[in-house]
């Protein structure tokens, strides 16, 4: 018998038939993927498809219709909040409580992931050097604009140093600069970390994931990487890919 | 505990960082005076009690209280911070309480604040302090039974308006369950032994008998249970609406 370490499956995102309802509109119908660690991630889809809902649903904000999630070997709505533990996430339009400063904001969420001590003061240094907060640490978040609202959000999902990280259109409103940072960014802490990202730009399924799911309606069109889907597709060009499996030219 | 501390300490300093703390505290403080000394004829009667400003709290609570309970939740849903705020390793239960509690304490402090009032009445008489204090225990739990009712309120809506409203329609309703105008609308249609009981929910009348200086278990059980009772409802009605 194999010495058992790596025998065992790390998966860390097991998702089986999940389904979302909303009165009678279905958002999320059967959809079942599984993502292992150093796996980035994307979830493309036009507005409306069901992304977000998923990514709620995985974080246990919205409860799912029908299905299961596990995270990490927890199931997300018998065990929330071991769940929520190992989860960051960065929620669609990055809220956040705008009277406070980013400063009172990341000692107010340290608080709550219960880092204390040395590892607190380790964690803030380098989420702030990396998403380059330090001149903006004093001032209300209100007052900041959409790039560093939605920095500040970026750096409340990744202070615990989370095993899963959740991020609903991360670089949403970002200049080009801060597009290739928060890029940078997640390239870095992938290796050993599961990252679900939801985009509108294709572009940014070449430069970080490593993994694609394509959905629409609620459904999964495509699950493979980048090249896969390049593959099924005379164009080379994602954004082409993207309109031929979203409106059902192939699958 | 530890999370309900955290939440605790994050919205109470949230009240100072905006200017609502000291709007709220100011106008608390020159009502309750204001209302004492011109209706409350607090010299003319010539006593060295509190009553008349006890007697008004009731009616500023009315509208000062869900004005700081409209913002709990139905802010929260408005902003999409209760996005966040439920993703964290935090339950629900933990959420509300912590909230609450924050939103207590801050009426809290504007009470205490009314202490020159206490000194006043000190300077000028002997008063049976006793009464007082009691009093003041009273009118906070009083609060304390308007906060609920409004932090459940605001659960419901993501509008502060509405929430607002409908928490002042009920608070009234339950300040005055005990007057004819409540009991006449249900004594017509509803047996005498359910009157008597909506009657017993009054708010006025355990307040005004803690604010005669007994403090009765009952009164106090009553309270404690209101609150209880509304923030259990808070958890679920957050828990059922945060996604809408």
């Amino acid at each position: 018998m194999a010495f058992p370490i790596y025998s065992i499956n790390l998966t860390m995102i097991k998702i089986n038939n999940l389904s979302k309802k909303f009165g009678h509109l279905t958002a999320v119908e059967n959809i079942s993927f599984q993502v292992k660690p150093g796996e980035v991630l994307g979830f493309l889809g036009p507005n409306g498809a069901g992304k977000s809902t998923t990514m709620k649903m995985i974080t246990g904000f919205l409860t799912p219709s029908a299905g299961e999630i596990e995270l990490c070997g927890f199931n997300v709505n018998d065990k929330p909040i071991e769940a929520k533990q190992r989860i960051g996430y960065l929620p669609e339009g990055a809220p956040s409580y705008g009277e406070m400063t980013p400063l009172q904001y990341l000692e107010f969420i340290a608080q709550v992931r219960q880092l204390s001590g040395q590892k607190k003061i380790e964690r803030n240094k380098e989420v702030i050097e990396r998403l380059h907060l330090d001149k903006v640490l004093n001032q209300s978040i209100d007052t900041l604009s959409k790039g560093f609202k939605r920095r500040v959000g970026l750096a409340q999902a990744i202070l615990h140093d989370p095993e899963v990280l959740i991020l609903d259109e991360p670089t949403d409103g970002l200049d080009p600069n801060q597009k290739f940072e928060v890029r940078e960014l997640i390239k870095s802490i992938s290796p050993e970390k599961v990252i679900v990202i939801s985009t509108h730009i294709l572009g940014e399924v070449d430069a970080i994931c490593s993994r694609a799911i394509i959905i629409a309606d609620g459904k999964i069109l495509a699950d493979d990487t980048p090249d896969g889907l390049r593959s099924k597709s005379s164009s080379d060009k994602m954004d082409d890919i993207f309109r031929e499996i979203t409106s059902g030219k192939i699958s | 505990m530890r999370n309900i501390i955290t939440i605790f300490k994050r919205e109470l300093s949230s009240y100072f960082a905006t200017p609502v703390a000291y709007v709220f505290i100011v106008i608390f403080l020159i009502m309750s005076g204001a209302l004492t000394f011109y209706l409350g004829n607090y010299f003319e009667r010539g006593q060295a009690d509190l009553n008349p400003f006890f007697q008004f709290h009731p009616w500023l609570y009315l509208f000062l209280v869900p004005a700081i309970a409209m913002r709990l939740w139905a802010e929260e849903r408005k902003t999409g911070s209760i996005e966040l705020l439920m993703t964290l390793p935090i339950s629900v239960g933990q959420s509300v309480v912590g909230k609450y509690l924050a939103a207590w304490m801050f009426i809290g402090i504007a009470l205490i604040l009314t202490f020159p009032i206490w000194i006043t009445v000190n300077y000028l008489g002997s008063p049976d302090n006793g009464v007082i204090l009691a009093a003041y225990i009273g009118s906070f739990l009083m609060a304390g039974g308007f906060l609920a009712i409004g932090s459940c309120i605001s659960a419901m809506t993501k509008n502060q308006v509405i929430a607002f409203i409908i928490t002042v329609v009920i608070c009234f309703l339950f300040l005055l369950a005990g007057s004819p105008l409540v009991l006449n609308f249900f004594k017509a249609w509803i047996p005498q032994n359910i009157v008597d009981a909506i009657s017993s929910l009054s708010f006025l009348t355990h307040f005004i008998s803690i604010s005669k200086g007994v403090i009765d278990l009952r009164d106090i059980i009553y309270f404690v249970s209101l609150i209880g009772f509304w923030l259990y409802a808070n958890t679920i009605i957050v828990d059922l609406k945060k996604a809408d």
